[in-house]
């Protein structure tokens, strides 16, 4: 069994997360692969929530999964398509089934998904719902009632280095904090200069911060990021970069930008670690961290 | 009064239904139904203009002087169409020159609105055009009147002449249940002698 | 004021279809405004429904008559006396008012002629913007006088999030992000102590559906 995400947090020097998203039906196999495949090197994997609105199977069932295949799940939940009830009864189910770690999100609006008729609920927002969590740790639901076993989640939320206007990310990162978030995973960074001059206006004292790194694979990918994304800025140089490599090439240098940033951030020391997105390719994770070593 | 004009379009063998109870010469029965409604500082100086050289254009165009465009309401289009009209034109001052400063655009927005309403009863917005026809342009206006005759030989008769208009719905007026208007000199009076004003006044 | 929109001609021709004797009720209130069902709109659709009958062969006739209001059973009145000689009316006015006209009278059936679509104000000519949600839980002294439940596509009260992209809002690239906006309004006042708190969650108990409000006669004169 893999040591407590919340333990690793507080002992290791510099952490790693990878992320995953789940399928969308009901063939997992892919999954226990996965987590043998880089279980062994980063300390928890995060399975996403109906990711970009587009409707997978749930988190919550995946993360149990792979307790089962013996890796750390971080439990995504977002607040787009459950009310208050659903959400706290859901947080209690995954206490039940053994997950500990809860990553706590707005979520996208069901606009930009593949069921954009759908009714968003958004009953709470991510400051809410770590409030939430802070009150199951403490026995009470959200309506004041006592509960029959309590939780004791280790709650995680979002924040955007590059948001442009950046004044209310800040003013919302720190009402994170004062809700209970004790790490953070940050949106795509790749430029850590940017990063730091965010790490130094917010602040942030006593949570472990984990920069995002998004694996990428080809120039495109890098123009749809800096068109699509909000917050995210690939520098030209990389995208050039990325161009000037023939095509079966690309993986193996956006692998390349991906450890030389890791190498950067472990070297600099701004933050605690890195949370890997490499979507679709979750299979190339060791090789990332063995080049940033 | 100019000749009327004997030119073939084509399609002018397609039969146009000669009108109900429709008055004026034999020689046009049979024939399209075009109205202009020209303003009477440009478009209609230039069709009085264009009598006046002799010009010749197609006397299926009957003239309906207005005192500027703008004071073409959508439904006074949409009843021409009603009416059997086969195809409508406004015709007002360039922009810029209107009298009334902005009628004309008003009108070219009227237009463009009533195409919308005529495509979705099921009607060729094509049937419905504005022309900024400036008061010397007397040919302009013949060529307008020609651009419209053709139209409306191309597109085939208005399928509304095959029914009558008829009386077929018109606006009510509300029943006199409503209490009757305070007059004004009773405004902010508690107590008024109504019954006796409406005997008396 | 409500802001509503006329359906297409074919969906409510659908519904009439069957009738030889329609009424369009107008609505000289919120509808005539916002140039939905007001007295011109009501001459426009029984004109182009006059038109559809004729080119369908169909016998249909369509009256028109436009009301000050349909939301106020007293406006309503003059209707009784009419009703009888139509087979259905076709109203005009926003929801609320189709539904007081079918409540009246409810041995007609009464088909409505527009989609309602918000609570909103005037931006520009032909223009009108959504404001208010009517969520009985008016905030609006706190945000700067911007509504983030109305403009925010999430109704975030504790916003932005992660999607907002140079003060826009993810969902429509037109549109502003209402936190953006909140933020610098009220950074410009000094006031930014006013969303600094965490907003707890919203109280959707308030107003209940269908809601009512008011007082009885009773419940005013009692001491």
């Amino acid at each position: 069994m893999a040591p407590a995400f919340r333990d690793v947090c507080r002992q290791k020097s510099f952490i790693v997360t990878a992320e995953m998203g789940p399928p969308k039906g009901t063939d997992t196999s892919r999954l226990r692969e996965i987590v043998h495949q880089i279980g062994s090197s980063v300390d928890a994997i995060n399975v996403t929530d109906n990711q970009s609105a587009v409707m997978k199977v749930s988190s919550l069932a995946i993360c149990r999964l792979i307790l089962e295949a013996g890796g750390e799940p971080i439990l995504q939940l977002t607040c787009r398509d459950r009310n208050r009830l659903a959400l706290q009864s859901d947080l209690l189910a995954a206490w039940v089934l053994g997950i500990r770690n809860v990553l706590c999100l707005t979520g996208d609006h069901v606009r930009i998904g593949d069921h954009p008729q759908a009714k968003p609920v958004f009953d709470l927002d991510s400051v809410q719902l770590l409030q939430v969590v802070a009150n199951l740790n403490q026995g009470r639901d959200l309506a004041g009632n006592a509960l029959e076993g309590a939780t004791d989640f280790f709650p995680g939320a979002v924040v955007t280095p590059g948001a442009d206007p950046l004044g209310p990310q800040i003013l919302k990162f720190r009402k994170k904090i004062a809700a209970g978030a004790r790490f953070f995973q940050t949106q795509a960074i790749f430029d850590v200069d940017q990063l730091k001059s965010f790490l130094d206006r917010a602040q942030p004292n006593g949570v472990t911060i984990l920069a995002g790194i998004v694996l990428l694979v080809s120039p495109r990918m890098g123009q749809f990021l800096n068109e699509k994304i909000p917050g995210v800025y690939v520098p030209e140089r990389l995208i050039e970069r990325l161009a000037e490599v023939p095509k079966e090439k690309r993986l193996a240098e956006g692998i390349r930008i991906a450890a030389e940033l890791i190498r950067a951030i472990r070297d600099t020391g701004i933050c605690q670690g890195v949370h890997i997105m490499a979507i679709g390719r979750e299979e190339k994770v060791p090789e990332i961290l063995r080049l940033a070593e | 009064m100019a000749e009327p004009e004997r030119e073939s379009f084509p399609n002018a063998a397609r039969a146009f239904p000669a009108r109900e109870g429709a008055s004026g010469s034999d020689r046009l029965a049979g024939r399209p139904v075009v109205v202009a409604f020209a303003c009477t500082y440009c478009a209609y100086t230039a069709a009085d203009l264009a009598g006046a050289m002799r010009l010749s254009y197609p006397a299926e165009v009957r003239i309906v002087q207005v005192p500027c465009t703008g004071k073409i309401d959508i439904c006074l289009l949409l009843d021409a169409f009603e009416h059997g009209a086969d195809a409508v034109f406004v015709a007002g001052c360039n922009l810029g020159d209107c009298h009334f400063r902005e009628g004309n655009v008003h009108a070219k927005k009227e237009v463009a609105r009533c195409r919308r309403l005529l495509r979705e009863v099921g009607l060729e917005p094509e049937r419905l055009e504005f022309f900024h026809v400036p008061a010397s342009a007397a040919s302009l206006f013949a060529d307008c009147a020609r651009e419209m005759t053709k139209r409306a030989c191309s597109l085939g008769p208005n399928p509304l002449r095959a029914t009558p208009a008829g009386d077929l719905g018109k606006k009510l007026a509300l029943p006199e249940d409503l209490p009757p208007a305070i007059p004004p000199q009773d405004l902010g009076k508690l107590k008024t002698d109504r019954a006796n004003q409406q005997k008396g006044a | 004021m409500i802001v509503a929109r006329r359906k297409p001609l074919a969906e409510i021709e659908a519904v009439v279809q069957d009738c030889t004797q329609v009424l369009v009720v107008g609505c000289g209130s919120c509808m005539a405004v916002c140039q939905a069902g007001g007295e011109k709109e009501v001459e426009i659709l029984a004109r182009q429904l006059r038109m559809r009958a004729r080119l369908a062969s169909r016998c249909q006739i369509v009256d028109e008559i436009t009301l000050p209001r349909q939301c106020d059973p007293e406006f309503l009145r003059p209707l009784a006396a009419l009703v009888d000689r139509y087979q259905a009316l076709v109203s005009m006015a926003c929801g609320a008012g189709v539904q007081l006209l079918a409540e009246q009278f409810a041995h007609r059936p009464v088909f409505p002629a527009l989609d309602t679509l918000f609570l909103g104000v005037n931006e520009g000519p032909g223009t009108w913007g959504q404001r208010c949600l009517a969520c009985g839980q008016c905030i609006l002294h706190l945000t700067a006088g911007i509504c983030p439940k109305t403009l925010c596509a999430k109704g975030l009260l504790n916003g932005p999030c992660g999607g907002t992209k140079h003060g826009k809002c993810e969902v429509n690239a037109e549109k502003t992000c209402a936190w953006a906006a909140i933020y610098n309004r009220l950074e410009k006042w000094g006031r930014l102590e006013l969303i600094g708190r965490i907003w707890p969650p919203a109280d959707w108990s308030v107003v209940d559906t269908p809601a009512r409000h008011g007082t009885s006669l009773a419940e005013e004169s009692a001491p």
